[in-house]
């Protein structure tokens, strides 16, 4: 990973995965995942020890380790850094073959298939699927600002806690696409 | 008349499509632009199409242009990351191509060149969101700005057919949203489907702001449906109109087709909401008069 430029990361990343991208079928059940989702919500108690992690390396790299180890498992996380399951369903949209953050394109098969990976299914029919099952399809109607490729490896949950993942998505089109750079 | 006033003054579109050939001349796209010309009110230049390299976009789109027909430069996602993305926008609008189509591409497994590198750095709803805001905030993505703004005209697809179905408006809900004021569909072979999903566009109260133009497609022989059919990711052929077109002997197949297709453009011309078609012909573009006659969209029949 390059690491010349001006554009220096502010938190150094972690190995970069080779995983390329696949569809990967969740290992949550969703009401599961929603209820999770409520309790790792950004809070003072969750800021401070993410604070805490952070300021030490090597608690860092263990703690993104961990989180790639259960994140890969579940979902088929690739680590990208910046994490969009909890609007997607949980299903990860860094698995669909072209990384669609505001899916699904046209090319899905009839039976709902990935069309690059026909024996996969889509991830953003899933992702529909379990939404719209927990009452949760409006999610899917939010516009997610381009990806920032320099946190590839890094940990999502650091990232949420402290504030960095704020500008993801948004419904508010008149907002600039590009994140502050 | 542009494609956006066509459009505005409310008088029923029409698009069609040239794909560029593989090799280092203009000469085709002229003389089909020739040919078109006349008939439709602008017509699409494909972006290295189903993945395979042709000639660049920007540069058939120019000799639409040189030969007096209104280009729409598509532009896919597959193929250029974000800085090289909103470069082309700056050239093709200071060289008078004013009109784009967005989309997110097919994936290169497809095309000439599989082992190639996918790029899809944004999607085409990013694409259009940066699009629009460089032209109306003369802003890029940096937040960096522009001066002059590019002038442009966006469009964007969709697939009113493919899974989940009940999702498609929302989803051309979203590049509404993004900024697309036109949109062409996929092919629609089956009228009732796109019609209950115009029911759900019209819903969401999105043709008010985004010309919604239908995909008709002409089909020259069997084997052309059998690979639209089996190949072409994302189209959906009804058995009804499959034995349609088997049933007629195999010289007659392409006459039959454009009949056809002039059916569709008839019926979905009348549901409300639907503000042209776009055909989808490319390879076959001497079918266009044919279609448009048989449809009442002659030349003289529309002013155009």
């Amino acid at each position: 990973m390059c690491r010349s430029g001006r554009h220096i990361p502010p938190i150094p990343a972690g190995p970069v995965t080779a995983r390329p991208p696949i569809p990967a079928h969740p290992h949550l059940g969703v009401r599961v995942a929603y209820r999770l989702q409520r309790a790792l919500r950004p809070n003072a108690g969750w800021r401070w020890f993410s604070a805490r992690i952070e300021a030490s390396g090597p608690a860092r790299a263990a703690f993104t380790g961990a989180e790639r180890l259960v994140k890969q498992d579940l979902f088929g996380c690739r680590m990208c850094g910046q994490c969009a399951l909890p609007v997607t369903g949980y299903v990860c949209p860094m698995g669909c073959p072209k990384e669609l953050r505001n899916g699904p394109c046209g090319g899905v098969g009839p039976d709902g298939s990935c069309e690059v990976y026909p024996a996969q299914a889509c991830v953003w029919v899933e992702a529909y699927e379990r939404a719209a099952s927990q009452g949760r399809a409006a999610d899917l109607r939010l516009l997610h600002r381009p990806a920032d490729n320099r946190r590839w490896g890094q940990s999502s949950w650091l990232n949420y806690w402290q504030g960095r993942d704020e500008g993801l998505w948004t419904g508010e089109a008149d907002e600039r696409p590009g994140a502050d750079p | 008349m542009s494609l956006r006033e066509r459009l505005a003054s409310g008088g029923f579109a029409v698009t069609a499509e040239i794909s560029p050939p593989r090799g280092a001349s203009t000469d085709p796209i002229t003389r089909t632009a020739t040919l078109l010309r006349g008939w439709v009110d602008a017509v699409n230049i494909t972006d290295n199409q189903g993945s395979n390299v042709r000639l660049a976009s920007w540069a058939g789109s120019l000799a639409a242009l040189a030969a007096g027909l209104e280009p729409v430069m598509q532009m896919t996602c597959r193929d250029r990351n974000r800085i090289a993305l909103q470069s082309d926008l700056l050239g093709a609008s200071a060289l008078g191509i004013r009109t784009i189509l967005v989309m997110t591409g097919d994936h290169p497994k497809f095309g000439d060149h599989p082992g190639a590198k996918p790029v899809f750095d944004l999607d085409s709803v990013q694409l259009l969101w940066t699009l629009r805001t460089m032209r109306d905030q003369a802003t890029l993505l940096s937040g960096r700005t522009l001066d002059p703004a590019p002038d442009c005209f966006l469009g964007a697809v969709e697939n009113p057919f493919a899974p989940p179905v009940e999702f498609r408006a929302d989803r051309l809900g979203k590049k509404v949203e993004a900024g697309a004021q036109f949109v062409q569909t996929q092919f629609v072979f089956d009228v009732p489907a796109f019609g209950r999903w115009m029911a759900q566009v019209r819903d969401l109260g999105l043709p008010e702001r985004c010309a919604i133009l239908a995909g008709v497609g002409a089909v020259r022989s069997m084997r052309g449906l059998d690979y639209m059919r089996d190949k072409v990711p994302g189209v959906y052929v009804p058995d009804e109109v499959y034995r349609r077109l088997r049933a007629v002997p195999a010289d007659r197949t392409a006459a039959e087709g454009v009949r056809l297709a002039a059916e569709i453009v008839e019926q979905v011309r009348e549901i409300p909401g639907v503000a042209g078609v776009h055909l989808l012909v490319a390879g076959n573009e001497q079918a266009v008069p044919g279609i448009l006659d048989g449809a009442g969209l002659g030349v003289g029949n529309d002013g155009r």
